[in-house]
């Protein structure tokens, strides 16, 4: 397979994609949700190409499959940028300065949570609750948890993404 | 220094809790081999759950004759000097050796004997911390499966009798008595039922399942297969969060190793009995916590909430009769079959019976999960066993029970932590989440994001939830941007009192919770101007 992470590959590719993942988990019960966990995994988003294709493999309506994907704010239609910083922006956290946090990051980096900077390198966004709320603020870096978070610990993780 | 060939094995356990890592535990452990491989020291480093005394993450413990000592919080740059100063050598103080550890800062002593750790009645949280998270043996060896085998012994109808006895509330935050649910499913004639664990655990302020999924897997496998064998069910699913990694990483070892060891499958425990787990991740919606939501979301749907009647237990999951119960509520139940529910009953006050996992959190000095009876006061776990705030500011308010539950001011925490004494003081115990702030709080900044909250993430089947949200936003707005106040005050009110009334699950119906406690006891925070005021005093 040549698809490669951020690029929907052709449309030969796209749809040994998803015949693929909709076989390892067909034998599931309601299999949707896993399917598009697996194909996101692979590529990194679940390209609006796919659904046709899901929805056929499942004998599901079109609408079905786009309702899933659209309810559900893990599965995204556009792939994002190459880092991902993730801000918990719920009580907890926001009871030991979250909100200024966010504040801070989107005037660093000049994008508002749920957008990636002009240059396509970071995306950042909110979240509600890691689980960490006795170690907040908390935020996830590139998929890693990160605790008692501040703007220098935030700069200096970033620093060292970028060597 | 002895060489490795002739001292014993120094065993070091380290929390592999995603809290832990969070703060730098992995960095931790990995120093500590570094370390022991440079002093000859032969190092078996076992990562276990947390002790819950997560202010003191990472912590080391060290096991010694006595006991394990503990050093917390570590930092990766402390441990050449710790090893140096002799904590591995494996004894409590200087008597034994030339440790000079015991000087260091985070020197904290036998970990047994801390009041947090001494104080507590640890039944969901006994093997966290403990035990290694994944290991059948050390399962088996600290009391696992004794709950099971005493099931399979017993006809089902005498298991959910006991757990009817043991006055097992559901720990979800609802309250309803497990033993109940329990006998509706085993009532309800059906070829196919489920047991579905509720592990989406969205409000913030809460961890304590993730800290038992992480910490101790086996046990909520344990309380679903009992569930399972007492209502005639054959599959087990769990809903987890897709925030929870490292949990779901922890789950799907221990199903692995439970297969393979032959307690789940076609024939639990050489029993007959035929039952397996399914582990399934969200995506990203915390709707999907409510149960029929969660339902939705399980059969590969929109989380979208459902109408009750019909009630789960009867017409669940793939319309089929099913047991949902949350993670603490599943893992009490080994417990109870293994000592009966009447000792079970013996703990706590009223009809709250048995323990709950406090959870203390936000701006709190000693923040982490503390396991002890219902009864215990809110102030004494706040104030004694939480130390107050982080910032050492004076403390205003107390959310407890997560997003949905009330705000209580400061002077108002001496309630005991019981279902009904909660409700008789206006507010909620909920799943025993507390979120501690501070006096720079804005609190019609937090009564705003309850309503943005619920705006978020409403499934969008009832208007009072999806609309009335948005308005509700609106309505702060302009409160506390001085446009008639009065009149938009009076329009919340109404706005709260149609959400509870008209919505058509807990989400829209207790959102007003925290909106109107706010409101109620910290009005001086919705008149305009206050906000910038606060800015300015932090």
């Amino acid at each position: 397979m040549t698809i490669t992470t951020g690029t929907a590959g052709n449309a030969g590719d796209l749809s040994d994609l998803v015949r693929s993942a909709v076989d390892a988990h067909r034998a599931e019960r309601g299999p949707l949700l896993v399917i598009l966990h697996e194909i996101q995994e692979r590529i990194g988003f679940v390209p609006p190409d796919a659904v046709p294709l899901i929805a056929r493999e499942l004998n599901l309506s079109r609408a079905d499959v786009h309702g899933v994907i659209t309810f559900y704010k893990d599965f995204r239609s556009e792939p994002v940028g190459r880092h991902s910083i993730e801000l918990c922006r719920a009580e907890a956290c926001q009871a030991v300065g979250a909100e200024a946090l966010v504040a801070e990051l989107e005037q660093e980096l000049g994008c508002k949570t749920g957008s990636t900077t002009s240059n396509g390198a970071i995306t950042l966004d909110q979240v509600f609750c890691f689980g960490n709320c006795a170690l907040g603020p908390t935020g996830r870096i590139d998929g890693r948890v990160h605790g008692r978070l501040d703007r220098d610990t935030i700069a200096e993780l970033l620093k060292e993404k970028s060597r | 220094m002895t060489t490795s060939s002739t001292s014993p094995i120094t065993r070091v356990y380290v929390s592999r809790d995603s809290a832990a890592t969070s703060v730098g535990a992995n960095e931790v452990a990995d120093a500590l081999v570094l370390a022991a491989a440079a002093a000859g020291v032969d190092l078996h480093v076992v990562r276990t759950g947390t002790r819950g005394m997560l202010w003191l993450e990472p912590l080391v413990e060290v096991e010694t004759p006595a006991g394990r000592v503990g050093y917390g919080p570590v930092s990766p740059a402390d441990v050449d000097g710790l090893v140096a100063a002799g904590m591995l050598d494996g004894v409590l103080d200087g008597a034994g050796g030339h440790t000079t550890a015991r000087d260091h800062p985070s020197y904290l002593g036998l970990v047994e004997d801390l009041p947090w750790m001494r104080d507590q009645q640890r039944i969901c949280l006994a093997r966290v911390g403990v035990t290694d998270p994944v290991s059948t043996t050390d399962y088996e060896a600290h009391g696992g499966l004794a709950g099971l085998r005493h099931a399979l012994s017993l006809d089902p109808q005498q298991v959910v009798a006991e757990v009817t006895d043991s006055g097992l509330r559901g720990r979800g935050g609802a309250g309803f008595p497990a033993g109940i649910k329990w006998k509706t499913v085993a009532d309800t004639p059906g070829e196919l039922k489920f047991v579905c664990c509720n592990a989406d655990e969205g409000d913030s302020g809460t961890f304590a399942d993730r800290m038992v999924m992480e910490g101790d897997p086996f046990a909520l496998l344990e309380g679903m297969t009992i569930a399972g064998y007492a209502v005639g069910a054959s599959e087990g699913y769990i809903y987890l969060r897709s925030e929870y990694p490292d949990a779901a990483h922890a789950l799907k070892e221990a199903i692995d190793a439970a297969r393979a060891a032959g307690w789940l499958g076609a024939d639990v425990l050489g029993s007959g009995y035929t039952f397996d787990i399914h582990l399934r991740i969200g995506a990203g919606a915390y709707i999907c916590g409510e149960e029929t939501s969660m339902l939705e979301s399980l059969e590969g749907k929109r989380g979208m909430v459902r109408a009750k009647p019909p009630i789960p237990a009867i017409t669940g999951l793939f319309g089929k009769p099913t047991v949902v119960n949350n993670v603490l509520t599943l893992v009490s139940v080994p417990t109870i079959l293994a000592e009966g529910g009447t000792k079970y009953a013996e703990l706590g006050v009223d009809r709250s019976r048995g323990t709950q996992v406090f959870q203390l959190a936000g701006n709190i000095a000693r923040g982490g999960a503390f396991e002890t009876a219902f009864g215990i006061s809110l102030e004494k776990l706040v104030h004694e066993y939480g130390g107050g705030t982080r910032t050492g500011r004076p403390l205003r308010a107390v959310q407890v029970g997560g997003p949905l539950g009330q705000y209580i001011p400061a002077d108002k925490l001496d309630i005991p932590t019981d279902y009904e004494a909660f409700a008789a003081a206006d507010a909620m115990l909920g799943h025993g989440g507390i979120t501690v702030f501070d006096d720079t709080v804005d609190m019609a900044h937090m009564a705003r994001f309850a309503m943005e909250f619920c705006a978020e993430e409403s499934c969008g089947k009832c208007t009072p939830c999806r609309v009335g949200s948005i308005r509700g936003v609106e309505t702060i707005d302009k409160i506390v941007g001085g446009v008639d106040p009065d009149g938009n005050l009076a329009l919340l009110n109404d706005l709260c009192e149609l959400m509870t009334d008209g919505s058509l699950c807990a989400m829209g119906g207790l959102t007003p919770n925290p909106v109107r406690s706010a409101l109620l006891h910290f009005p001086e925070d919705f008149t305009p101007g206050v906000h910038d005021r606060k800015e300015a005093a932090r």
